[in-house]
């Protein structure tokens, strides 16, 4: 039985498909490791609204680019920017405690929704696929999202080698970590950031809805197999890698969007893993009677 | 030199929201107090304001002759615990390590001298084999070992604990607190308490926080005083009965007395 994903890959005529594998595996290294950050810290809320936030800036490049005629103006810089943006918002809100926590983000990731399919619509010179963004097609990948993705997949990689202790600190015990003179509200707002910057590096490829569960699902079945975080992110990085991979193959064999397959694979083995782990815990505690 | 010096520290949040009021007070270097008080009362603000975290409105605070901030990594701190995730995949070495945040190098891991102090720290309560293991995994007892052996590894000459055993059961906090005796020969402890039976026989001074700030010595305490300051929330009972006769008199006080 051969990989219909490895046959795929042979085919000359299938760059994207080589563009889209390399960058969800560049990307698998940042999803790992700021998946783990993001998991035991429980903001996977907060970074799904800086990822659907992210639309107002697609929105808006897409406009600059076709309206406005700013060429060199890629959608997914403007990604980053209303990723930036939102993270900035929620941010502020949760440091300063000023306003209701969970309403802020909520109104945050409907509003940068709303900028961006407002914007969309505003583009007339050509016909814009509002679908591939919200859910991914990795016929638009190219050579330069690879940059994209290599180059702040570094910058995230960099930053954590820098302050791995910092983010564990306040991921586990803000309080502790505010008495040994960390800047919590620094952390707390670059963790916000990278995780920004985390989200749209596979935006074109799972689009912008699914892409937290890809954050998040193999930061937690890591969680489960690692005895500490260094572990759970190594363990991560490997799931994610796995989910892309059997995604792929999945969506080739069923003629099907890369995005939603591999966001299906994730939430089976995630929800299959719990079952799993339910049935065995259960067998355990009554075979002891 | 005073190791902790309080000249009339004032404090609140809010403009018209006084905290603590006029505070003076000194803790001599090696000298452990329990701090006590109803909630609300300052006991809190006042941690942050010895650990530097906030800074007062009017007058002084010194520790070991300087500013707060500059002697943070001589001051242990054990939070009152900690919404601990027991999905948080974290080794009881790794979290001991965090105590040697505020030492060292701010960027890039953990030393090798962090490490060794961190499995030191951690001997020294009696959890040398438990560094490798999950923190979830251990006991409620040996996690609030863990604690202190985190609060030490920066090899402080206070440590500062908030309500320790609020969440652990009865076994556990008298265990608990032979270790911080032991301890309380080498370093001084300040120790924020609800429950003042256990810590009146090894401490000299008790530390009233409600708005205003006092110390007594232990022995003056009973427990119809505290009931006065403090209402009804606190508890004053003598866990350990067997005073011998001349030492309850001379240290105690009526300590047995009242303990029922």
């Amino acid at each position: 039985m051969g990989s219909e994903l490895i046959n795929a890959l042979n085919e000359p005529l299938f760059d994207f498909l080589r563009y889209a594998l390399a960058a969800g595996l560049l990307a698998s290294l940042s999803f790992g490791i700021v998946g783990t950050y993001v998991v035991t810290k429980r903001i996977t809320y907060i970074a799904g609204a800086i990822a659907h936030c992210a639309l107002g800036g697609i929105g808006f490049g897409l406009y600059a680019k076709h309206e406005l005629g700013w060429q060199w103006f890629d959608p997914l810089y403007g990604a980053i920017i209303a990723a930036v943006i939102s993270s900035l918002i929620i941010g502020t809100v949760v440091l300063t405690r000023s306003e209701r926590e969970d309403t802020v983000i909520g109104a945050t990731w409907a509003v940068g929704m709303a900028v961006g399919f407002l914007f969309i619509k505003m583009v007339r010179t050509v016909t814009v696929n509002i679908e591939s963004w919200l859910f991914g097609d990795i016929n638009f990948v190219s050579s330069s999202d690879l940059w994209t993705v290599a180059i702040l997949g570094v910058s995230v990689l960099i930053l954590t080698i820098f302050f791995h202790k910092q983010f564990v600190a306040i991921c586990f015990d803000e309080e502790f970590a505010r008495s040994r003179g960390i800047n919590v509200p620094f952390f707390y707002m670059l963790l916000l950031l990278m995780s920004a910057v985390t989200v749209v590096l596979l935006v074109r490829v799972i689009g912008i809805i699914m892409v937290i569960a890809l954050l998040t699902l193999p930061a937690a079945l890591g969680s489960r197999l690692a005895k500490g975080l260094p572990g759970m992110m190594v363990w991560a990085v490997l799931i994610c890698s796995i989910f892309l991979l059997l995604g792929l193959e999945f969506s080739m064999r069923i003629d099907a969007p890369a995005g939603p397959s591999i966001i299906l694979v994730a939430g089976a083995a995630y929800f299959g893993f719990l079952l799993i782990d339910k049935i065995l815990g259960y067998i355990k505690s009554h075979g002891d009677k | 030199m005073a190791s902790i010096e309080f000249k009339n520290v004032s404090f609140g949040y809010e403009k018209d929201k006084i905290i603590i009021e006029d505070a003076s007070f000194e803790l001599e270097q090696e000298e452990s107090i329990c701090m006590v008080g109803p909630n609300g009362g300052g006991k809190s603000t006042l941690i942050k304001l010895l650990l530097g975290l906030i800074r007062p409105w009017t007058g002084q605070i010194r520790v070991f002759g300087n500013g707060p901030e500059s002697s943070r990594h001589l001051i242990g701190y054990m939070p009152q615990h900690l919404n601990f995730d027991d999905q948080f995949p974290i080794t009881t070495l790794e979290v001991t390590l965090m105590g040697c945040l505020s030492s060292g190098s701010k960027i890039g891991p953990y030393s090798r001298k962090d490490r060794a102090s961190a499995e030191a720290a951690l001997e020294k309560v009696n959890l040398g084999e438990m560094a490798k293991k999950r923190f979830s995994t251990l006991s409620g007892g040996q996690r609030q070992r863990a604690l202190i052996a985190r609060a030490l590894v920066s090899d402080p000459k206070i440590l500062l604990l908030d309500e320790p055993t609020a969440n652990v059961d009865q076994s556990v906090e008298e265990e608990f607190h032979n270790t911080l005796k032991e301890l309380a020969e080498q370093i001084s402890i300040v120790l924020v308490s609800h429950d003042l039976g256990f810590v009146s026989g090894w401490l000299e001074h008790v530390l009233c926080v409600n708005r205003s700030v006092h110390m007594h010595p232990t022995a003056s305490i009973d427990g119809k005083t505290l009931n006065e300051i403090f209402g009804d929330n606190i508890v004053a009972i003598r866990h350990d009965h067997d005073c011998p006769p001349g030492e309850h008199i001379h240290h105690h006080g009526e300590d047995c007395d009242h303990g029922k």
